[in-house]
């Protein structure tokens, strides 16, 4: 494959960010992720759906390195192997993840968390002489960006106090703070009242400008709202691919999973 | 209370601080000048393995091997190589710190009870070849006679030579208290609350937890340097697995994650074992194991972590000092449910 000259078959000219061929994941015999080939283009919003134990998380735990899979490959720009790379190595080439749960320091501030976050690629980290009052130069980034997730204000309490749609208000900041090239977000709005869910809707609009988004979602609103493209899944294999305006008339997809669900319309 | 006041206008720090230096200070004039040296150096081991528990999150059950393993190195530089004890204590400092390295690179990947387990296995080998390696170690009788004496000053009165050994002791206090309050302490504190977290932000948890290993058996090793000088001598038992659960021991009394709740915990600990061991009692361990249980059931911070605690929830009892500032501006979050107890070492990853 490479970097050919016509290398992405559907859209015209537009090489895929994110590519993955082939992947597999089993869990003792069971396979979790089973063949499953995804491109996500650039600068899209690409949503990955399907019903409990479609193979969701675990498919973004092999993008994120969190797991290694059993088969396939996954490549970001065209020509970087993220396969074998440990999460780290993987979130400073810039794939950057939110978790499902939330999933922050206790202990730490949501200030800290973003100092830590912004800190990451300078190495500052590893200054065990100096003072931590270093960590200053963070100081005004860190402020934009809880400004930005509607957290100023509440930077300078523990985070384990805050409340759940903070939580997760941090959990997206965090994440931009990394300044990612693909933003990979596990159900963004999981557990929140309909206030939030559109608050998070806005807020993904706003940051997806400049970087390409992939969510796992369970919410067809959010989907229908924010996905350019679709991947449904279903026993771990891609069931259909598409604009959500096609997919969601699709018969298979209609008996998989939108069937018994309230958002068909 | 002045101390509650103290805490509140952030000047309590300074004055603990300076009480502190003075206990250290005057303390071998009010107990026996040996007994004192030994809780300083048992401090400062405190303080190396609270830096891994408290802050990195791991449970070390082999700083023995650091320990011990110093105090040999620093009384085979006197004896052989016959240089002053500050290099002699430095140099067991650096051999603890590459002692380490393998050791830490092996067991790292590991937490909780697994980490415990590996690093007491390594700690427990490195006790059976000082104990065959007769030539080197002495083995059973251990290295004597090391003399105590820096530029033709004789200090071999404990009185002297606890002023000669504490400098040490506090450069070691100083060090572990910059690392935790240094943005790698940030880190580590991050990597204790959660790795997976840690590894999504672009930190290589590993190294990071190696690098502290690292660290800490290096200060560990300052500890034991100047324990084997002030005694004249380096035994084997310093490099026995209970040498490893009674620093663990007093960290737990002073406090897990205090850093200063060592040196309490150590001060108990070695002076409640000069006590008995003077009254002819037998059963030391019987003795401190029923106070380590009752203080562990009673105050689950441990000691200073106990009176932090209250000091901080009186701080935030006590109504605001001018009835503008800070009265209900900001909303309330949203009831919540409580933070999980701050547990000193995660599960796992």
């Amino acid at each position: 494959m490479g970097e050919g000259p016509a290398a992405g078959p559907h859209d015209a000219g537009s090489v895929p960010v994110l590519r993955a061929r082939g992947l597999v994941r089993e869990f003792r015999g069971f396979r979790a992720v089973d063949g499953v080939d995804l491109d996500v283009a650039e600068g899209s919003v690409h949503a990955l759906v399907g019903p409990n134990g479609a193979g969701k998380t675990t498919l973004f735990n092999l993008l994120t390195g969190f797991l290694r899979p059993t088969a396939g490959s996954v490549v970001i720009d065209g020509h970087k192997e993220l396969v074998g790379r440990t999460p780290e190595a993987i979130s400073r080439l810039g794939l950057a993840r939110s978790f499902q749960i939330t999933s922050l320091f206790a202990e730490l501030t949501p200030h800290q968390h973003l100092e830590l976050a912004l800190a990451g690629p300078t190495g500052l980290g590893w200054r065990f002489w100096r003072s931590d009052r270093a960590l200053a130069r963070f100081t005004a980034p860190a402020a934009e960006l809880l400004a930005r997730v509607g957290l100023a204000g509440h930077g300078d309490v523990p985070a384990g106090s805050l409340s759940y749609g903070r939580k997760r208000a941090l959990e997206l900041a965090l994440a931009l703070a990394l300044d990612p090239k693909v933003l990979l977000l596990d159900e963004p709005t999981a557990g929140m009242g309909a206030e939030d869910v559109d608050r998070t809707i806005e807020l993904v609009q706003e940051i997806r400008a400049g970087r390409t988004v992939v969510m796992v979602e369970h919410n067809m609103n959010v989907v229908a709202s924010l996905a350019d493209r679709v991947t449904v899944l279903q026993h771990g294999k891609v069931l259909v691919e598409g604009p959500y305006a096609e997919i969601r008339h699709d018969p298979r997809v209609i008996t998989a999973y939108l069937g018994d669900s309230d958002v068909a319309r | 209370m002045i101390l509650s006041r103290l805490a509140r206008s952030g000047r309590g720090g300074i004055v603990l601080l300076v009480l502190g230096l003075l206990a250290a200070l005057v303390l071998p004039w009010l107990i026996y000048p040996p007994v004192a040296l030994d809780i300083a150096c048992w401090a400062l081991f405190a303080a190396a393995v609270d830096l891994l528990l408290g802050f990195t999150g791991l449970l070390s059950f082999g700083h023995a091997a650091f320990w011990g393993g110093s105090a040999y190195c620093t009384g085979l530089i006197v004896l052989h190589g016959g240089m002053p004890f500050p290099v002699a204590i430095i140099g067991g400092a650096l051999f603890a710190a590459l002692l380490a390295l393998p050791i830490g690179l092996l067991s790292v990947r590991l937490t909780g009870i697994y980490f415990a387990m590996v690093t007491l296995a390594f700690a427990q080998m490195i006790y059976f070849v000082a104990n065959q390696w007769r030539d080197v170690t002495g083995g059973e009788n251990g290295l004597q006679g090391i003399p105590r004496e820096f530029l033709g000053l004789d200090l071999s009165d404990p009185f002297f030579f606890y002023y000669a050994g504490l400098p040490f002791v506090l450069a070691g206090l100083f060090a572990a208290w910059r690392i935790v309050r240094s943005p790698f302490g940030r880190v580590l504190v991050s990597i204790r609350d959660n790795p997976a977290r840690a590894r999504a932000l672009g930190y290589p948890v590993e190294r990071y937890r190696l690098l502290a290993f690292v660290l800490s058996a290096a200060l560990a090793g300052t500890a034991g340097g100047v324990f084997a000088i002030g005694h004249g001598f380096a035994a084997l038992d310093g490099l026995y697995w209970t040498t490893s659960g009674q620093v663990v021991m007093m960290v737990i009394l002073g406090g897990i994650g205090t850093l200063w709740g060592g040196a309490i915990g150590a001060a108990i600990v070695v002076q409640l074992q000069d006590f008995l061991a003077t009254a002819g009692f037998e059963g030391v361990g019987i003795v401190t194991g029923s106070i380590f249980i009752v203080i562990v059931l009673l105050f689950r911070r441990g000691i200073w972590g106990t009176a932090r605690h209250l000091l901080i929830s009186r701080r935030q009892a006590d109504p605001p000092v001018s009835p503008a500032a800070g009265a209900a501006e900001e909303p309330v979050e949203s009831p919540e449910p409580a933070p999980a107890p701050a547990s000193p070492h995660p599960a796992g990853d």
